[in-house]
């Protein structure tokens, strides 16, 4: 088969439909956004009617995606590593009933936080719910572990998580596909019980999890994805995991090192393999994008034995992505770094498109708040995160989907006011819709902005969930019919919509409004798609 | 054959284009490709950069190591003086003089062009006037492919069928449009580079 150019999104996806899924769940988040997308385009998961619309949060989408695995088909579900807190009951407690139909979950890791609030390590996830992990380091392992993802979720009735980082989701290299595999027929669990965690089940759920642990590490030990590659000099082992092996080749241009390498693609770790990697070499060098998930194993608590370098003892630096030239620095190489950038240079961080509708909402609620205290807009997850720079500097916090307006509660039970939520519609649907309910249960003093440009924005302009559903959710989650208020962010309605504004601020209990006009980046895709059609 | 590339500009400004129209004409040449892209939020008018790898042998990394980078190719000014660390002694920047100013404190346009003009190996053109003039300012990218196409070790004729594919969907104006802007670059690169 030929050849495709693909993204390492692209790959995962392609691997999914070819290894026979019947159905996608994800909420967009960079970067894991692209696998879903791929598939939403892909013919092939027309053609074999695929499921593959967006899920309101990752907790749904990963809990349905479990339905579909009970149901005996084989289901990916897909997230950013933050989405995995998110999805984290329905994630961890996944492991306990155990899949049916072939189960693997994609958390894309963001280390540098390139587009996220953190760079936490899905690995560590991985080991908490003592699942297998796989980790490819190119486009072509993320292709075939898919399909090894599904081999091995079926066989030992597991879910796998697969972790990539950015690196690997927005590159793009050669993929050979192998042939297409059918989907599963529908089969229920052997045992109707397998997934109700009643304590007298989950109890013996758990203990066929542990029990299986050791089979993990046998697949570990023989897996393709896991190799031992001798080398001369043992005065060093190096133990690579994920795309760190790139970087590793990438500083010895004929593709020969040295010194042994261990290379990581799959965990459980190979015991035996890195038993022998350890008895062998003098010291070991661990390469890893993201926490020092590996270091911290193979170092252990008092550190005592064979010395492991690393991000822990400085080798490597404590935070951000690897690079060539980090993990030079981190061999005793040269440090190649050519000229310096002209002390002239000035950032150029992200910034709020012309014409946005934000800008209009952010200009409105900064005029109307000016004389009142300072400190008490809280924000969300979107686009208009970027009102926290200059020139609106108009937001006091953005933490998780959804907290703007629970923030916005307990400030204001504490008395703060004003205290304001700013939260976009996809992420009020994600997140948002149960923390208006605390507060309309408790009567808070707050004013919620659900900024409306029906779409899900900073992620690339995906269906949002909440389209045309706003204001009943609203209503139906209790907030008065009269406090709902509905303007268009325009700046000829600048008097009428800071008019809107100071009124129910002056309300002391729960109101909400809604800013509603569309994201103009998603009107001018909509538009030139129009125009191509007619 | 090996050509690290750096692509450089603001969100928004066809960044991406120049990389699809390299690497589909790089792969039907046979070779071997790597390309790093910026998803995500940067792409709102922020520094966005793509590291882009072709070559005759396998690729290790999806990153141009430092110092090693064959060319920097920037659809804007400021941005191309951003990323000369990856730079190779011998590498070339070839870059748009049109500044794209969505900043408060972007530097004096003259020092920026100094700093340009400084550089050893560089060519520096405003491809937005020249695709201004071929009737088209949204080619201003390609005219700036065109500028680096000396320099890619790829030939013309596959960068051309590489246009006439990725704008295959966009109609036959677009893409002759295009193919003018390829070659208004090329001319004035050809023109331009020192003996």
């Amino acid at each position: 088969m030929q050849k495709l150019l693909l993204l390492g999104d692209e790959a995962i996806a392609q691997g999914a439909l070819d290894a026979g899924i019947s159905g996608i769940y994800a909420y967009p988040g960079t970067p894991s956004t692209e696998i879903t997308e791929f598939v939403q385009s892909s013919k092939q998961a027309f053609e074999n009617k695929v499921r593959c619309s967006w899920s309101a949060n990752e907790k749904t989408a990963m809990e349905a995606a479990l339905g579909m695995s009970y149901a005996g088909k084989r289901a990916m579900v897909c997230m950013k590593h933050v989405g995995l807190n998110v999805a984290a009951d329905p994630f961890i407690n996944s492991a306990i009933t155990g899949a049916n139909g072939g189960l693997i979950i994609v958390a894309a890791d963001d280390p540098s936080m390139h587009s996220s609030q953190n760079e936490q390590d899905s690995r560590v996830f991985g080991k908490f719910a003592m699942v297998p992990i796989l980790e490819p380091s190119n486009q072509q392992e993320a292709y075939d572990m898919v399909h090894y993802g599904f081999w091995f979720s079926e066989t030992y009735q597991i879910p796998v998580l697969m972790r990539i980082t950015t690196r690997m989701a927005h590159s793009r290299s050669g993929v050979k596909r192998i042939g297409a595999r059918k989907q599963n027929d529908l089969k229920l669990p052997e045992d109707l019980r397998q997934f109700v965690l009643l304590p007298v089940i989950a109890k013996r759920r758990y203990r066929k999890l542990l029990s299986e642990q050791v089979k993990y590490a046998q697949e570990s030990e023989k897996s393709v994805f896991n190799k031992y590659i001798d080398g001369p000099d043992k005065s060093r082992g190096i133990v690579v995991c994920g795309i760190g092996y790139n970087y590793l080749m990438e500083n010895y241009p004929d593709r020969i090192v040295p010194n042994p390498i261990l290379k990581i693609g799959q965990y459980p770790l190979p015991s035996k393999m890195v038993e022998k990697i350890a008895s062998e070499c003098d010291e070991l060098l661990v390469l890893e994008d993201g926490y020092p998930v590996v270091e911290e194993m193979l170092k252990g608590f008092l550190g005592r034995g064979i010395s492991v370098r690393g991000r822990l003892d400085g080798t490597v630096p404590r935070d951000g992505e690897l690079n060539p030239n980090i993990v030079a620095v981190a061999l005793g190489l040269p440090d190649t770094r050519g000229i310096d950038v002209p002390s002239l240079m000035v950032n150029r961080p992200p910034s709020l498109c012309i014409g946005c509708p934000h800008i209009d909402s952010f200009r409105a609620v900064k005029e109307v708040i000016a004389d009142l205290p300072k400190g008490g807009v809280f924000s969300d997850i979107g686009c208009y995160t970027l009102g926290a720079l200059k020139p609106y500097e108009a937001i006091n916090s953005c933490v998780d989907m959804g907290a703007s307006i629970t923030m916005a509660k307990g400030a204001a039970d504490a008395g703060l006011f004003p205290s304001i939520a700013v939260i976009g519609d996809s992420t009020f649907t994600h997140s948002g819709m149960t923390g208006l309910l605390d507060a309309v249960n408790d009567k808070s003093p707050i004013t919620v902005l659900i900024l409306d440009n029906q779409t899900t924005a900073m992620t690339g302009g995906q269906t949002s969930p909440a389209l045309g559903r706003i204001e009943d959710i609203c209503k139906g989650v209790g907030v008065e019919e009269a406090h709902i208020r509905v303007l268009k962010p325009l700046r000829k309605n600048h008097e009428e919509n800071m008019k809107i504004i100071r009124e129910e601020l002056d309300y002391p209990g729960v109101s909400v409004i809604i800013p509603r006009r569309e994201c103009i980046v998603t009107i001018d895709k909509r538009m030139r798609e129009k125009f191509k059609k007619s | 054959m090996k050509k690290d590339i750096i692509l450089a500009g603001v969100g928004g400004q066809g960044i991406i284009s120049i990389a699809a129209i390299i690497g589909y004409a790089a792969l039907e040449e046979g070779l071997f490709l790597k390309q790093s892209e910026v998803h995500g939020m940067s792409q709102r008018g922020g520094d966005v950069q793509s590291n882009l790898r072709i070559s005759d042998k396998e690729i290790a990394s999806d990153l141009i190591p430092f110092g090693k980078a064959d060319l920097i190719i920037s659809v804007e000014p400021l941005e191309s003086l951003r990323y000369l660390p990856s730079l190779a002694n011998n590498g070339w920047v070839i870059t748009s003089t049109r500044p794209y100013n969505n900043i408060p404190d972007y530097p004096d346009l003259d020092l920026v062009m100094k700093e340009i003009g400084s550089l050893p190996h560089h060519i520096a053109l405003d491809a937005d006037a020249i695709a201004k003039d071929l009737g088209s300012t949204k080619s201003a990218n390609i005219v700036i492919l065109g500028a680096a196409s000396p320099f890619l070790d790829i030939e013309y004729e596959r960068l051309a069928d590489a246009i006439r594919f990725i704008f295959r969907k966009k109609g036959e104006e677009t893409i002759q449009v295009n193919l003018k802007a390829l070659n208004a670059g090329r001319e004035f690169a050809n023109q331009n580079i020192p003996v």
